[in-house]
């Protein structure tokens, strides 16, 4: 069973690379659970929109 | 502001189809002052020198406008162009760290986050990430855009450089650790940690503080 820790770690680096299967039914299986993680889940994408869209907004 | 609404994805130049937007300017002298402030924002908080950032822009305008004509439009030009500001980038960071695997992975340090979880890992009542109910509407706030680039400031140096390179140039991670001689395993660990930061600054500064309106 992945804890909250793992859980992050793995999100991060899904955005990253291909997360195994094992990896992928795990962390579904966390998060179906966990609403903290859920909520870290939809703030990586969002930083990640964030960093694409930064350059171009002009002060 | 910029001049077109819909050049908003500068960095992301491999996946965006630039000619897939409408175009609002016909004037390449326009597009190119637009393009030259992109990179100057990008350089600046990648190298955090004022006068090194104009100097690698000015370099890589050169370099691109020097082949101008081989370009059939300008969305191949913006690549080409931030495709040489990122290898002029990524020669400065290796000029400046000699060792970038020990430096780089310590700037962040492995217990950095251990407070925010518990002793079985898990978080605690209070560290639980809540809600930014609809995050996206903050684009349309300057002083959200602010707010985060105060965040990326405040990360550690080449810890946010790896992660603009991930994130704004969208360079895959095998890429970014071959051109910086670190391992795959210590990029995703650099890049972990920078997300932490990230996400935690944008939560106390602005997500879970008066300035959202």
């Amino acid at each position: 069973m992945l804890n909250c820790k793992q859980a992050t770690a793995l999100m991060s680096q899904g955005l990253d690379k291909k997360l195994s299967t094992p990896q992928q039914l795990g962390l579904k299986f966390h998060l179906m659970m966990c609403s903290g993680c859920r909520n870290f889940s939809r703030q990586m994408a969002f930083l990640r929109q964030g960093c694409r869209q930064f350059p171009s907004q002009h002060d | 502001m910029s001049r077109n609404p819909y050049n908003t994805i500068p960095g992301n130049c491999y996946t965006v189809k630039m000619e897939d937007l409408p175009a609002t300017s016909n004037n390449l002298d326009d597009d190119l002052a637009s393009m030259r402030r992109d990179m100057l924002k990008f350089a600046r908080l990648q190298l955090r020198d004022e006068a090194a950032a104009e100097d690698v822009v000015q370099e890589a305008m050169a370099a691109a406008l020097g082949g101008q004509k081989q370009f059939a439009n300008r969305s191949k030009l913006k690549t080409w162009v931030f495709a040489i500001l990122k290898n002029k980038i990524v020669d400065i960071i290796r000029e400046h760290a000699r060792a970038p695997t020990a430096a780089v992975q310590d700037e962040i340090p492995e217990d950095a986050y251990d407070d925010l979880f518990d002793e079985r890992g898990h978080w605690l009542d209070d560290t639980a990430p809540t809600g930014w109910g609809d995050p996206e509407h903050s684009f349309s706030s300057r002083q959200f855009w602010q707010v985060f680039e105060i965040c990326l400031t405040r990360l550690p140096e080449n810890t946010a450089r790896i992660f603009m390179m991930r994130e704004m140039l969208g360079l895959e991670t095998g890429e970014i650790c071959k051109e910086l001689d670190i391992s795959e395993t210590n990029c995703w660990v650099v890049l972990h940690r920078a997300r932490m930061g990230l996400r935690l600054c944008l939560d106390e500064r602005w997500f879970n503080s008066e300035n959202l309106a």
